[in-house]
């Protein structure tokens, strides 16, 4: 008889019983964006330990150093520590994504449900002011609204949701429309549920999946969206150390030292590469209907 | 088919109209007074008073949005505050400087792109496919503006082998080529990345269609049957997206100019934010937003063209 060996390993064990995650991890690419947002979580979560110094700290004797010993990527045109800066900008970059996508989402599903489920004049009225706001590119309304709002991390917040929120709004609807014709929706109408029962506990957990998966996949374009505006100055302010002040500033410094843009330019790339290729092998898996590009 | 052309462009109108309203009405919406912010602390009530009639602030929203709409309509955008320009003459000023870097972007992402995405598909698994596979998706995800500040950290300020800043001489097209490269590259990246794996993507499915083996079955070469019929249904869905390309590089093109110092409406708004003058910043994201929607406009008139099947498609929807 065959004796099949099963994984005896503790990893092993663990990946078997997350199907979805040993899928991810089988496409190389996958596993490499995983390793990528992996670490950029334990970044987020360990950052006063991993940084060597307060991010804050400054050596102005020792400004726009490269790389050494006691510096390990070296020093911005303060004498800060570039490494603790970046790490402790992940917070800056997690922090501002993930309630940007919450606005986004928590809007973007409220009105995709009231314009799919009601219909008429009201569906019209939503989807035409959507489509307006579609109609600017997303750094230009970005831009309009900062202009008046003025800059700051929590405005950046507030408009980064507005810009991204008739994305979902346009996904919630179109699933709320076909959703509203199924047959468990008319049991339940012809059994007395009133329209707000209807929506939250049958349509809503229907509807939801693409909603969420899309929200994880715009992560990366929302982290690289704030460090542009931080880049401009017109979003995170100095001497927070968000990803595009540290570029911002060793922009102003380019013919002094290479590295801050260096560095703060890879840790950007490398980790909207991770998330990427971590959320397009996710997507894969659990939606293979729905594969190929994403535009910006 | 025309029928399908008018009702798109009378719903192209309408958003034209929405686009204007809502930049007129922000003003409202968004707390603050930008004629206080515009003058700054030390104005005196009636300059502020003066500044507010000249943005039309004092008087109610519904006849700010009308006189907002009928300047739009007579292509008068008022003059600028502090310089008393005209707004409109500034713009047509800066705006070919962008169309110029968007454009030529959008050509270098089209040569380049839909060549490794063609490489790609009829090479599909091979080891350079999988090294584009990685090459055009660190292409869509690198932002704009690390692309832009490492291109000019290495051909500017390293190797000095391409200027950084602004236009280049007058009259000089070379040079204004020159000063036109690293911006146009840097813009460029991201939708030839984008642009290799819808072509790739698209050409495989197209490849394993039943009229592709059939025409091969009936001894057709296999370039013909590639390039002439297989890649031609492959790009419609590159044409579609090459207008809303058009209308993003306009407004990722902003990051470029500020990096690379270039007049454009990029650099007119954002130094009018940094002026805190909100007429320049409405009247330049207006004319953006205009000719983003009118690109979008032009690629769906493109893909129906092409493809008419999308009409039904669409009423499906």
């Amino acid at each position: 008889m065959q004796y099949v060996e099963k994984p005896t390993n503790r990893i092993g064990q663990l990946i078997d019983r997350l199907p979805i995650l040993s899928d991810v991890l089988r496409q190389p690419l996958g596993a490499l964006g995983f390793a990528i947002v992996f670490i950029f979580a334990l970044t987020v979560i360990f950052a006063p330990v991993i940084a060597p110094y307060d991010f804050a700290r400054q050596d102005i004797p020792n400004r726009l150093q490269g790389p050494s010993e006691q510096y390990w990527l070296g020093t911005d045109y303060l004498g800060r520590d570039l490494f603790s800066r970046l790490v402790y900008g992940s917070r800056i970059a997690l922090g501002t994504a993930i309630p940007s996508v919450a606005i986004a989402l928590s809007v973007g599903i409220f009105l995709g449900l009231i314009a799919g489920y009601v219909g008429g004049v009201l569906d019209n009225l939503i989807v035409v002011v959507m489509d307006s706001l579609q109609a600017f590119p997303s750094i230009m309304l970005s831009l309009a609204i900062l202009a008046l709002l003025g800059p700051s991390l929590t405005n950046v917040i507030i408009v980064i949701g507005l810009t991204w929120m008739p994305n979902y709004a346009r996904v919630i609807r179109a699933q709320t429309l076909s959703a509203r014709e199924k047959a468990y929706v008319e049991a339940e109408r012809s059994l007395g549920a009133t329209d707000r029962s209807i929506l939250i506990s049958h349509i809503l957990p229907n509807v939801i999946a693409p909603a969420l998966l899309l929200a994880a996949m715009d992560l990366p374009w929302v982290i690289t969206f704030e460090a542009g505006l931080s880049f401009m100055g017109m979003g995170v302010r100095p001497p927070t150390p968000s990803w595009g002040v540290i570029l911002s500033e060793g922009f102003n410094n380019i013919f002094q030292s290479q590295w801050p843009i260096l560095w703060a330019g890879a840790t950007l790339a490398v980790t909207t590469l991770g998330f990427t290729l971590f959320g397009e092998a996710l997507r894969d898996v659990l939606d293979p209907r729905i594969s190929g590009t994403r535009g910006l | 088919m025309l029928v399908y052309i008018v009702k798109r462009m009378l719903m192209t109108l309408v958003v034209l109209l929405l686009v204007t309203i809502f930049l007129s009405l922000l003003v409202q919406i968004v707390p603050g007074d930008p004629a206080r912010t515009l003058l700054g602390p030390r104005a005196t009530p009636e300059l502020i008073q003066k500044v507010r009639a000249s943005m039309d602030l004092d008087k109610p929203a519904y006849v700010q949005v009308g006189n907002f709409l009928w300047k739009v309509v007579h292509l008068d955008l008022g003059n600028d505050v502090f310089t008393g320009v005209p707004i409109s003459r500034l713009i047509s000023s800066a705006l070919p400087h962008t169309l110029i870097l968007a454009i030529t972007s959008l050509a270098l992402a089209v040569l380049v792109g839909i060549p490794l995405g063609v490489y790609s598909a009829t090479h599909p698994d091979s080891w350079l496919d999988r090294l584009l596979a990685l090459i055009s998706i660190s292409f869509t995800t690198i932002p704009s503006y690390v692309a832009g500040l490492f291109l000019l950290l290495i051909f500017a300020v390293k190797l000095h082998a391409l200027p950084a800043m602004g236009l280049g001489n007058e009259g000089d097209t070379l040079d204004y080529l020159r000063h036109l490269t690293l911006p146009a590259i840097a813009l460029a990246i991201t939708w030839i990345g984008y642009l290799a794996r819808l072509v790739r993507t698209s050409l495989l499915e197209v490849l394993n269609e039943t009229y592709v083996r059939v025409a091969r079955a009936g001894g057709l070469s296999e370039r013909l049957v590639r390039y002439k019929y297989a890649l031609k249904n492959a790009l419609i869905p590159t044409v579609a997206v090459l207008g809303v390309g058009l209308g993003s590089l306009m407004g990722g093109a902003v990051f470029e100019e500020i990096i690379f110092s270039r007049p454009g409406m990029g650099t007119l708004i954002f130094n009018a934010i940094k002026a805190r003058n909100y007429p320049m910043v409405r009247s330049g994201v207006l004319i953006v937003a205009f000719l983003f929607i009118f690109a979008n406009f032009l690629a769906d008139l493109a893909y129906t063209y092409l493809d008419p099947r999308i009409q039904i498609n669409k009423r499906q929807d």
